[in-house]
């Protein structure tokens, strides 16, 4: 195995297949935070009032906070008045009416990407909002979702044509005071995607929100609020990019899901953020707050992960279960490797009764990445019978890794049960010699073993979503052994 | 005899193999044809599963001396999967599990790499069930196996017979079973030595490693080797195995030892 660890470092190196820039003129806000900054933001994109007054209160609030340190990760201090707030591919003219006048050059990005943003070339069923650094450049198939009744728009188009229901939703899940970079991203949020599904409705598509960053020295800051009514469910997923940068970029993103009666939301994430080199130079920084609240009986969220790019990722998708017999689930797959961090999880509060949560979380770490679970699941007094079930399993590949568990349990409730299993693994000599002795590569031997590994988390995503998450895991671990 | 005008299938030659730098084969030469079966006998330590791992390539052995010749190839030239693509089958004494990868994928993988290395075209879907539905039966096996995760959970008795079904299916030229009969019953036995039998084919080879001669009652082999203390210390057929039974393995050692 020794004689081909120079073909293994050389597949390391060349992985990273998005790294490029796209060269394309951006209208960029210089570096540096304060209430102008915020002011310039909301009035480029012409916002009411109440926004405004919300975004100036979350900023003195964060202004009163210190970056949290709790977490399993290291990293130099961030220069908040270094990064960029606003960037936005320049328009020209009147800016797109249609999907036609979308600058080419944008529409380029996002086919090298593999996301086709013609409609005509689009993947059928898939819906998709496209984020180029602070805004919103593209959505897909919104005549044929209107249709429906389903509205699916930026959130800056959202504070136009429905600040109603953007001001009825919009940080009931996720306060502004609810940590540090939460309160940034309340601050100075740019753009993001809004969906909002009606009363009885089956989202007759998949949605899916495409996040690229672009701009060197510029963080990404959006929101995604996504509301489903009474007795509707959708699935929404997200994928994200980043051009390789030597410098390390923010990304501060908070998402909200609200679930009323009956509904059922299913939210997929396939990250891929650039990772940074293999000294650890470059990458981003992904601080994102992900939380979904089952507000009416037997709602049901689900998270589904696979979190693949990123230097440090810091995040812990979480349910609120606070209807009767509603659901929550997380099932997760996190892959370090070089220098990368993860450290993410999940927390499922239980408040009303009968509700059950179920957490799956796969860790891979190779080369010397560093990989923490961190979950809570509370049972507070009301939550009579409510149930959790937690799985939790790490795989180690090489002998440089780390993988951290921090399971937080709290339990008021004499009726509630909860179960944690943890596993940990390594990919062992035995179980390569056995796959190469029936005449498989070394490689493939391992993107076997891990899929293998991952396969309960792989069984919850899209379909389209799962074979391209096996890809990603197989070019990400190709070579990883050695 | 017309197996012996052509060159032998494998050719051991002088072979020497340390483990941390402990000699535990010492001189070892043994020729197989094609169509023969070679039983390999002998006390725990003498050698017998380092053979068989050393043939298959497994890391962690040492080999300090001789050669070893595949089908006219120096076997030690080449990589663990390129033996298994020339047709080289060790049956596992521990075979592993692999959660998650299910068995019918893994023998499918199996099938279409040898099938790529060898220039011909994969199986598809249709036919590769055809096959493994008519190869399952040589083993005896419930197709609920081929849904199951690759060994895991199965008892021994399930994994041996897992491991009959992926030589049927991989049809290899030479086949290496190493301590088969280990941790077996006697009705397992009888199944998993069943399906080798019906493997047994004129231009297929089989080396057969065992402590014990129970697993012989049931492969008759052409040729019985004792290995002890490194090296092949008498070869017969098969009424060598009944001489063994009968006085044990001590006489030979204490016959090398003089």
């Amino acid at each position: 195995m020794s004689a081909n660890s120079d073909q293994v470092d050389e597949l390391i190196k060349s992985e990273y297949e998005h790294g490029f820039v796209t060269n394309i003129e951006s209208e960029t806000l210089p570096p540096g935070l304060n209430e102008e900054t915020i002011r310039f933001i909301s009035a480029k994109k012409n916002e009411p009032e109440f926004m405004l007054e919300w975004r100036l209160r979350a900023y003195h609030h964060w202004l009163s906070m210190e970056e949290p340190d709790w977490a399993s990760v290291e990293h130099p201090p961030i220069d908040y008045q270094a990064i960029s707030y606003y960037s936005a591919p320049k328009k020209k003219g009147e800016g797109p009416k249609s999907l036609d006048e979308v600058d080419p050059e944008l529409l380029e990005t996002y086919n090298k990407l593999g996301i086709p943003i013609e409609e005509q070339k689009a993947l059928a069923g898939i819906a998709v909002d496209a984020v180029f650094d602070s805004v919103s450049v593209a959505t897909t198939f919104r005549k044929k979702l209107a249709e429906a009744g389903v509205i699916f728009c930026s959130i800056s188009e959202a504070l136009q044509e429905y600040p109603d229901l953007v001001k009825q939703y919009m940080g009931s899940v996720v306060s502004y005071k609810d940590n540090y970079f939460a309160a940034l991203n309340s601050a100075v949020f740019s753009d993001g995607t809004f969906v909002y599904i009606p009363k009885g409705v089956r989202c007759p598509m998949e949605l899916s929100t495409y996040f690229r960053i672009n701009e060197a020295k510029t963080g990404q800051f959006e929101r995604t609020l996504i509301v489903a009514d009474a007795g509707s469910y959708v699935s929404y997923l997200e994928g994200c990019t980043a051009p390789m940068r030597d410098e390390n970029q923010l990304h501060a993103a908070v998402v909200e899901l609200v679930a009323m009666e009956d509904a059922q939301i299913k939210y997929s994430t396939v990250q891929n953020w650039y990772p940074g080199d293999a000294e650890g130079k470059g990458g981003i920084y992904n601080f994102v707050t992900k939380r979904g609240e089952c507000r009416g009986d037997r709602s049901r969220i689900s998270w589904t992960q696979v979190e693949t790019g990123s230097a440090i990722t810091w995040k812990y998708p979480s349910c609120i279960l606070r209807g009767k017999d509603s659901v929550g689930e997380f099932y997760s797959v996190a892959v370090t490797k070089g220098k990368q961090q993860a450290d993410t999880g999940t927390k499922m509060i239980h408040m009303g009764e009968n509700t059950r949560s179920t957490i799956v979380s796969k860790g891979i770490s190779a080369q010397r990445g560093q990989n923490a679970y961190r979950g809570l699941v509370r049972m507070t007094p009301k939550a009579e019978n409510a149930r959790n079930h937690t799985q939790c399993d790490s795989l180690l590949i090489g002998d440089q890794c780390g993988a951290h568990t921090f399971p937080y349990m709290e339990v008021r409730n004499p009726t509630a049960k909860v179960e944690h299993e943890a596993t940990t693994s390594k990919i062992s000599e035995d179980q390569l010699f056995y796959c190469r002795q029936r005449g498989l590569s070394e490689e493939d031997a391992v993107s076997m073993i891990v899929n293998g590994f991952c396969k309960e988390v792989f069984n919850e995503l899209p379909m389209e979503f799962a074979v391209e998450a096996q890809k990603l895991l197989s070019v990400t671990l190709e070579g990883a052994v050695g | 005899m017309s197996t012996n005008q052509a060159s032998p299938m494998l050719s051991i030659q002088n072979l020497h193999v340390s483990v941390d730098g402990k000699p535990i084969i010492k001189g070892l030469n043994l020729e197989i044809n094609a169509g023969e079966v070679h039983a390999i006998m002998g006390p725990n330590g003498a050698g017998k599963s380092t053979l068989a791992n050393v043939l298959a390539g497994r890391e962690g052995y040492e080999v300090t001396d001789g050669k070893v010749l595949f089908a006219g190839e120096d076997i030690f030239e080449l990589e663990i999967e390129e033996r298994a693509h020339r047709g080289l089958f060790l049956a596992m004494q521990y075979p592993v599990e692999l959660p998650g990868v299910n068995n019918t994928n893994f023998l499918r993988s199996a099938v279409n790499a040898i099938r790529v290395a060898r220039g011909e075209p994969e199986l598809d879907a249709v036919s590769f069930l055809k096959l493994v539905r008519e190869k399952i039966k040589v083993v005896d096996m419930d197709e609920k196996f081929l849904k199951r995760s690759v060994n895991a959970g199965f008892s021994g008795g399930e994994k041996k017979r897992n491991e009959i079904l992926q030589m049927a299916m991989l049809e290899p030229k030479l086949a290496v079973l190493d301590e088969t009969d280990s941790g077996l019953d006697i009705d397992a036995l009888r199944i998993v030595a069943n399906g080798v039998n019906m493997l047994r084919r004129p231009e297929r080879a089989m080396i057969v490693v065992t402590h014990y001669q129970r697993l012989l009652d049931y492969i008759e082999p052409d040729f019985v080797h004792v290995l002890a203390n490194g090296r092949i210390v008498r070869s017969g057929d098969k009424s060598l195995v009944a001489e063994l039974e009968e006085k044990g393995y001590g006489w030979l050692e204490k016959e090398v030892a003089a």
